[in-house]
C-alpha cells in the first residue's frame, strides 16, 4: 500500500510555478489543487467513519460508569458485589449482585458442557475425517444453526426442551436452568465447531504425515499431534463461547425464569443478569430511580467480563500460538 | 514373537479409533437432528397460522384475529434504516482502515477495538442505545433509535467483512490505476470498490439478517410489544417480528404460542431468503485474482 505523501510528491514537485508557458502549468495546477483538497476531504471523512467504532466504545464505557456511579453512591459496592441476596424490586431491597452471577456461570457452565465436547469433536471431524463432499454439506448447516434469533431459540426451550426434561424430571417447574442451558449451548455449538475447525485446519499437513509415517493412526494423529497443536486456538474458541454464553439474553430470559437465587441445581428457576435487565426494562420502573439505575450496575458487571474473557482470547491466540512456516 | 505382540494392540488401537470416529459422526448427527426437530417443532405449530390475514392483521388479544402486519412493518423499516446507517458507515471506515491508515498505535487500537466490539453483547448495546439515542439526541423509543442503536450493534461486522473484501482486491489494480495519472480515492472510486463491491454486499447482507433477529437491545430502547398501526415515520413508535415472538411465547396460553410459531415460521423465511440471496451474490458476482 502506498502513502499520501509517495502519491502527491511528483504532482507537487511536477509543475512548478513560472516559466514560459505560465497559463497552461497554473490551470493544471489548479485542477490539481481542487482534487487534492477534497481528496483531503475524503480521507478526513474515511477517518471519521473509523472513529465512530472508537466513539461506541467510549459511549458504552461512559454511559455505564456514569449511571452506575450514581448507583454506587447509594449502595456501598462492597456490597453489591458480596451480597447474597438480591430484590432491587421488593419493599426490603438488596443489592447483592452474587445471585444473578451465580445464575449466569450456571447457564454458561451448563451450556459448555454440550457445546464444547459437541463443538470440538465436531471440528475434529470436518478438519480430519470429512470428505470435502461431507464437508460441502454439513458446513451450511451448521451456518444455519448458527444464524437462528435467539428468540428463536427461546421458544423452542420452552415449547420443546422443558416438555422434555420434565417428562423426565417429574415436579420440574417450567422455568428452569437446565432448559436454558441447553438452548444456549445448542446455539454456541457452530461458534465452537467453525473457530476450532480454523485452527485444526492451520496445524501444517507435515505434522500428519510424519505421524502417520510413524505408523499412528488417524485418532492417535488427530488426538495426540493435531489437536495439542491447535490448542491455543481451540482455547480460545473455548473462552469466547463461554463469553457469548454469559451475554446471551433471550432464551435465557425466556426459559430459566426471574428467580435471582443462590444454587447450583439445574432444575430450579434462577435469573441470569441479562435476564434481569430484560425484566427491569420491560416493568414500568421510572427513570432516573435506584432500582432503574441497578440495570447500569449489572450491566457494566456483565460488560467487564465478557470484555475480559474477549481480550483474554485474543492474547491466547497471539501469545501461545505454534507459528509453522 | 515380537509380532505377536503387537497385534492385540494394534486392534485395540484401531478399535478405539472407530469408536472416537463414531462418537464424532454422533456430534454432528446432533446439530443435525436438533436443527431438523427444531425445524419440525416450528412448522407443526405454526404453519397452519400462516395465511393472509396473519400477515396483514394487527395484533390481538383474540388469538384467531391476531396477526403480525405491524410486526412486519416495523422490521421492513428497522432494516432499510439500519442498513443505511450501517452501509456507509462500516465500509468507509473499512476503506479507511484498509487503504489509508498509516501503520502507527492509533491504527492498532482501532482494530483491536473493532475486534472487542463485535464481542459486546447485544443487550449492552441496548443499554448503549437506551441512553445515547433514545435519551440523548431524544429520538424517543422511535425506529430511528432502534436502527441507530442496531447499527452500531452490525458495525463491526460490516467492516469487518468490507476490509476482507477490499484485501482481496490485488493491488496490481491500484498500481495500473496510479500509473494512468489517477489519485488516491479515483483509483478507490472507480478501481477497487467496484471489484470489493459485491464481497462487501454479501458480508452486509449477512450481519444484516443478525440485526433483523436481534431482540435484546430492541426491548431495551423500548420497542412496543403492541402496535396496532403502520409506522409512517422514523420517529414512530414500532415493533418488530423477535419481538412480537417474544411477547407471544411470554404468554401462558398455547394459542399464542402456535401465534409464535406462525411468526417463528415468517422470520425464518425471511432469513433464509436473505441468506440465499447473500450465497447467489457471492457465487455470481465475485472475481477471482
Amino acid at each position: 500500500m502506498q502513502t499520501e505523501a509517495e502519491l502527491t510528491s511528483p504532482s507537487g514537485s511536477g509543475g512548478p510555478p513560472g516559466g514560459a508557458p505560465r497559463s497552461a502549468v497554473t490551470l493544471d495546477l489548479r485542477h490539481r489543487a481542487s482534487r487534492r483538497w477534497g481528496e483531503r476531504v475524503i480521507a478526513l471523512l474515511l477517518f471519521g467513519c473509523g472513529l465512530i467504532s472508537v466513539l461506541t466504545t467510549v459511549g458504552i464505557v461512559v454511559v455505564l460508569v456514569t449511571e452506575s456511579a450514581g448507583f454506587f453512591r447509594e449502595v456501598p459496592i462492597a456490597e453489591f458485589l458480596t451480597g447474597t441476596r438480591w430484590s432491587p424490586m421488593y419493599s426490603e431491597q438488596h443489592f447483592g449482585i452474587l445471585p444473578l452471577l451465580n445464575g449466569t456461570l450456571l447457564i454458561a457452565a451448563g451450556s459448555m458442557l454440550i457445546a464444547l465436547p459437541v463443538g470440538l469433536t465436531s471440528a475434529i471431524y470436518l478438519s480430519e475425517y470429512a470428505s470435502p463432499k461431507v464437508r460441502a454439506v454439513i458446513k451450511p448447516i451448521l451456518e444455519v444453526l448458527a444464524g437462528i434469533p435467539t428468540v428463536v431459540y427461546g421458544y423452542f426451550a420452552l415449547t420443546f426442551v422443558t416438555p422434555f426434561i420434565r417428562m423426565v424430571f417429574p415436579g420440574t417447574g417450567i422455568f428452569n436452568a437446565a432448559s436454558g442451558a441447553i438452548v444456549v449451548g445448542i446455539m454456541i455449538i457452530p461458534m465452537v465447531a467453525s473457530l476450532s475447525e480454523d485452527a485444526l485446519n492451520a496445524v501444517p499437513l507435515s505434522l500428519r504425515e510424519a505421524a502417520y509415517g510413524l505408523g499412528a493412526t488417524k485418532f492417535e494423529v488427530s488426538t495426540r499431534v493435531v489437536v495439542p497443536s491447535a490448542l491455543s486456538g481451540i482455547v480460545a474458541s473455548f473462552i469466547l463461547a463461554i463469553s457469548r454464553a454469559i451475554g446471551e439474553t433471550m432464551a435465557v430470559t425466556l426459559a430459566a425464569g426471574a428467580t435471582p437465587r443462590m444454587t447450583l441445581n439445574f432444575l430450579e428457576s434462577i435469573q441470569t443478569m441479562t435476564a434481569y435487565i430484560v425484566q427491569v426494562s420491560l416493568g414500568e420502573t421510572p427513570h432516573g430511580t435506584l432500582e432503574y439505575r441497578t440495570i447500569f450496575a449489572v450491566g457494566l458487571v456483565l460488560f467487564i467480563i465478557t470484555l475480559a474473557m474477549n481480550l483474554l482470547s485474543q492474547r491466547i491466540t497471539r501469545r501461545f500460538r505454534e507459528v509453522y512456516e | 514373537m515380537s509380532a505377536d505382540r503387537f497385534r492385540p494392540a494394534q486392534a485395540r488401537r484401531r478399535r478405539a479409533g472407530q469408536i472416537f470416529q463414531v462418537l464424532c459422526v454422533t456430534s454432528i448427527g446432533f446439530s443435525i437432528a436438533v436443527l431438523a426437530i427444531l425445524l419440525v417443532d416450528v412448522a407443526r405449530d405454526g404453519l397452519r397460522w400462516v395465511s393472509w390475514d396473519f400477515l396483514t392483521h394487527f395484533p390481538s388479544r383474540i388469538p384467531e384475529r391476531a396477526g403480525i402486519k405491524s410486526a412486519i412493518l416495523g422490521s421492513l423499516w428497522m432494516m432499510a434504516l439500519t442498513a443505511g446507517i450501517s452501509f456507509p458507515i462500516g465500509v468507509g471506515a473499512a476503506i479507511y482502515l484498509e487503504e489509508y491508515s498509516p501503520r502507527n498505535w492509533f491504527t492498532r487500537i482501532l482494530q483491536t477495538n473493532i475486534a472487542n466490539l463485535a464481542g459486546v453483547p447485544s443487550i449492552v448495546y441496548g443499554i448503549l442505545g437506551l441512553a445515547i439515542f433514545v435519551r440523548f439526541f431524544g429520538f424517543g423509543r422511535s425506529v430511528l433509535a432502534g436502527a441507530a442503536t442496531l447499527a452500531l450493534l452490525v458495525l463491526p461486522v460490516v467492516i469487518i467483512a468490507a476490509q476482507e473484501a477490499l484485501k482481496a482486491v490485488p493491488n496490481s489494480l491500484r498500481e495500473a490505476s496510479y500509473g494512468v495519472g489517477a489519485t488516491k480515492w479515483q483509483t478507490i472510486r472507480y478501481q477497487v470498490l467496484p471489484v470489493a463491491l459485491p464481497g462487501i454486499l454479501t458480508g452486509t447482507i449477512l450481519s444484516l439478517s443478525r440485526a433483523i433477529g436481534e431482540t435484546a437491545p430492541l426491548i431495551m430502547i423500548g420497542a412496543l410489544t403492541f402496535i396496532a398501526f403502520s409506522p409512517t415515520s422514523p420517529m414512530d413508535p414500532f415493533t418488530v417480528l423477535p419481538i412480537q415472538i417474544f411477547n407471544w411465547t411470554a404468554k401462558p396460553q398455547a394459542e399464542f404460542h402456535e401465534l409464535a410459531a406462525g411468526a417463528i415460521v415468517v422470520l425464518l423465511i425471511v432469513l433464509l431468503v436473505m441468506n440465499a440471496g447473500a450465497i447467489l451474490l457471492r457465487n455470481k458476482f465475485q472475481k477471482r485474482f
